[in-house]
């Protein structure tokens, strides 16, 4: 295959999009507002950790080493992960949790739901199982985008405050480069530009029915696509990788 | 409507093996019995989900993550049955977790246990869940119809529960020197508080008598603890682990295992208030009850609002 390491490229970052915001999400056991948003903020992370299986697994496929997902998973250094940096900002209060689940869960939808055409079938086919899921997440955040952002004085203060604070984190969902390129002149790979319309019309009625404005910035952060990220992934990552990296030849 | 007459009749029914609706007559005695012991139990479920939450963010591999995740959100879940089956005996959830917060209401003595290594979730699993199950198995032919219905579900989910707790143990115990080491650790500081969780010998069990008439509780507290002794040692043999007891042995003459006294002072001791991690869940579940009000009140501000709108185009 021509493009295998783009390939083998593009499963990373999807597989590392699911896995570092599926752990983020994981940190919240027992500590949501109530016991059906425990639930709910779980099951939303096992849904993520399952995909990011799903693409690991692929990705480990690719690779010409003898290597398991777990390996892609837990054993790589800081810089060759590219999970967009909007997943591994911290989940701070509620509205941070929400608005960061509520733009990168309709980026999502919008991105699984093309991916399901891709010529490469395991990619479609992993797509077509994310996007029934991914619906739900959507759903999710954006029920409660508005109930806060149209609750009380409070909770509308927070969400602005969430949306001012991770908005900067959007751009990269859009971001194409060589890897993208490749791919999509293959018919494997989503067009991103054309996704970008149809998110911002979908994030802008929620946010007008809660009454939330978007910033008046346009600066946007990159880096992920290169490997460069916040200083939020070391900390997950050290967390995350112990007992892999502590005990290197244990089998779990 | 309280007379000998109903009390006789409510009796009766039990006697029969009939289950109790929420709609019938029930001795006040009865219903604070159920609403103590089940609103405990949810609380146990909730509570629970500490020590194991503690571990998914370290969880060694993306299944044993899923794995996880998978039971804590049952363990949730468990809690939301038997906060509803609490409620249909009138007490709000609200008030539960009041009770639970101003110390009222006690949850499982296990929980304030800390869970030390990776080896300790396949412990929690194996022998806490494995408690669990012996009791809750037969709390299934309890007299309250929605407390036992919700047994029955919990029991299937329950024995899964126990599985993916033993099969880390037997992973680990057939892996490096480090990882018997850690499942061993693990093994020596849950089994006493396991066998803890059944309770004092019936000889000093201050609840029993009514709740033995009432058919809540089916079985004493030492024949469920033997029970759990009895399957769980052999389980242990099988993969190498050694039971922390010097005098647990096989008696021919009771078919039973004999084994030490439990250190009752310890036990006490942890029920008053001074185990090791007491505290710490108490104020991790105070911490995050109080820093979610805000989310709370907005979600019932927002649905006071959309009533009133949906008021107005009808009006």
């Amino acid at each position: 295959m021509e493009t295998k390491n783009e390939l083998y490229k593009y499963c990373l970052r999807l597989g590392d999009d699911a896995l570092i915001l599926g752990h983020r999400l994981s940190e919240l056991c027992s500590k949501a507002p109530f016991l059906e948003e425990d639930l709910a903020l779980t099951n939303i992370s096992l849904d993520m950790i399952g995909r990011a299986q799903a693409f690991l697994k692929y990705a480990s496929e690719l690779s010409d080493n003898f290597i398991t997902e777990d390996d892609i998973a837990y054993r790589r250094p800081e810089n060759e992960y590219y999970n967009h940096l909007i997943t591994e900002q911290p989940n701070g209060d509620f509205a941070h949790t929400i608005v960061r689940q509520f733009f990168v869960s309709v980026f999502e939808y919008h991105f699984f739901e093309a991916l399901t055409k891709s010529k490469d079938k395991s990619l479609a086919a992993i797509a077509s199982k994310t996007v029934k899921e991914v619906k739900y997440h959507m759903e999710h955040a954006t029920d409660w985008v508005v109930r806060l952002g149209d609750g009380t004085e409070e909770s509308h203060r927070r969400m602005q405050i969430a949306i001012e604070d991770l908005w900067m984190y959007t751009g990269e969902f859009f971001e194409m480069d060589y890897v993208d390129d490749i791919l999509l002149s293959a018919g494997i790979a989503v067009d991103k530009s054309l996704i970008k319309e149809k998110w911002m019309k979908e994030i802008i009625k929620p946010l007008e029915e809660a009454t939330l404005i978007l910033p008046a910035y346009t600066h946007m952060q990159t880096g992920s696509k290169k490997g460069i990220h916040t200083e939020c992934l070391g900390h997950i990552l050290s967390e995350m990788q112990y007992l892999q990296r502590a005990y290197p030849d244990a089998k779990w | 409507m309280h007379n000998e007459h109903t009390d006789q009749h409510f009796q009766l029914r039990i006697d029969t093996e009939g289950h109790i609706e929420p709609r019938d007559y029930m001795p006040e005695g009865y219903r604070k019995h159920l609403i103590r012991q089940i609103s405990q139990h949810a609380h146990s479920e909730v509570i629970g989900m500490q020590p194991e939450g503690n571990w998914i963010t370290r969880a060694p591999s993306l299944r044993a993550k899923q794995i996880l995740l998978a039971k804590i959100q049952d363990e949730g879940g468990h809690g939301l049955y038997l906060y509803s089956a609490a409620e249909t005996l009138g007490i709000s959830r609200e008030e539960m977790i009041e009770q639970l917060h101003s110390g009222k209401a006690k949850y499982s003595n296990i929980f304030n246990y800390p869970a030390l290594n990776w080896a300790d979730i396949g412990a929690i699993g194996w022998l806490v869940d494995g408690a669990a199950i012996v009791n809750q198995v037969s709390l299934q032919r309890t007299s309250y119809g929605p407390y036992s219905r919700a047994m029955v579900r919990i029991c299937k989910e329950e024995s899964f529960h126990q599985r993916q707790g033993y099969e880390i143990m037997a992973k680990m115990m057939n892996g490096t020197k480090e990882q018997k080491e850690m499942a061993q650790d693990a093994m020596n500081r849950w089994w006493w508080p396991a066998l803890m969780m059944f309770g004092p010998h019936d000889k000093d069990s201050p609840h029993t008598g009514d709740a033995v008439k009432w058919k809540i509780k089916r079985e004493s507290n030492d024949t469920l603890r033997q029970k759990f002794i009895d399957k769980t040692v052999q389980q242990a043999e099988l993969i190498g682990l050694k039971i922390p007891d010097n005098d647990i042995k096989w008696n021919e003459k009771t078919e039973h295992y004999d084994h030490g006294e439990i250190d009752w002072n310890e036990f006490h001791r942890v029920i008053k208030g001074n185990g090791p991690c007491n505290k710490q869940r108490m104020d991790h579940h105070i911490k995050y009850h109080n820093e979610g009000a805000w989310v709370r009140e907005a979600a019932a501000a927002y649905k006071t609002k959309k009533l009133k709108k949906e008021e107005l185009v009808i009006g």
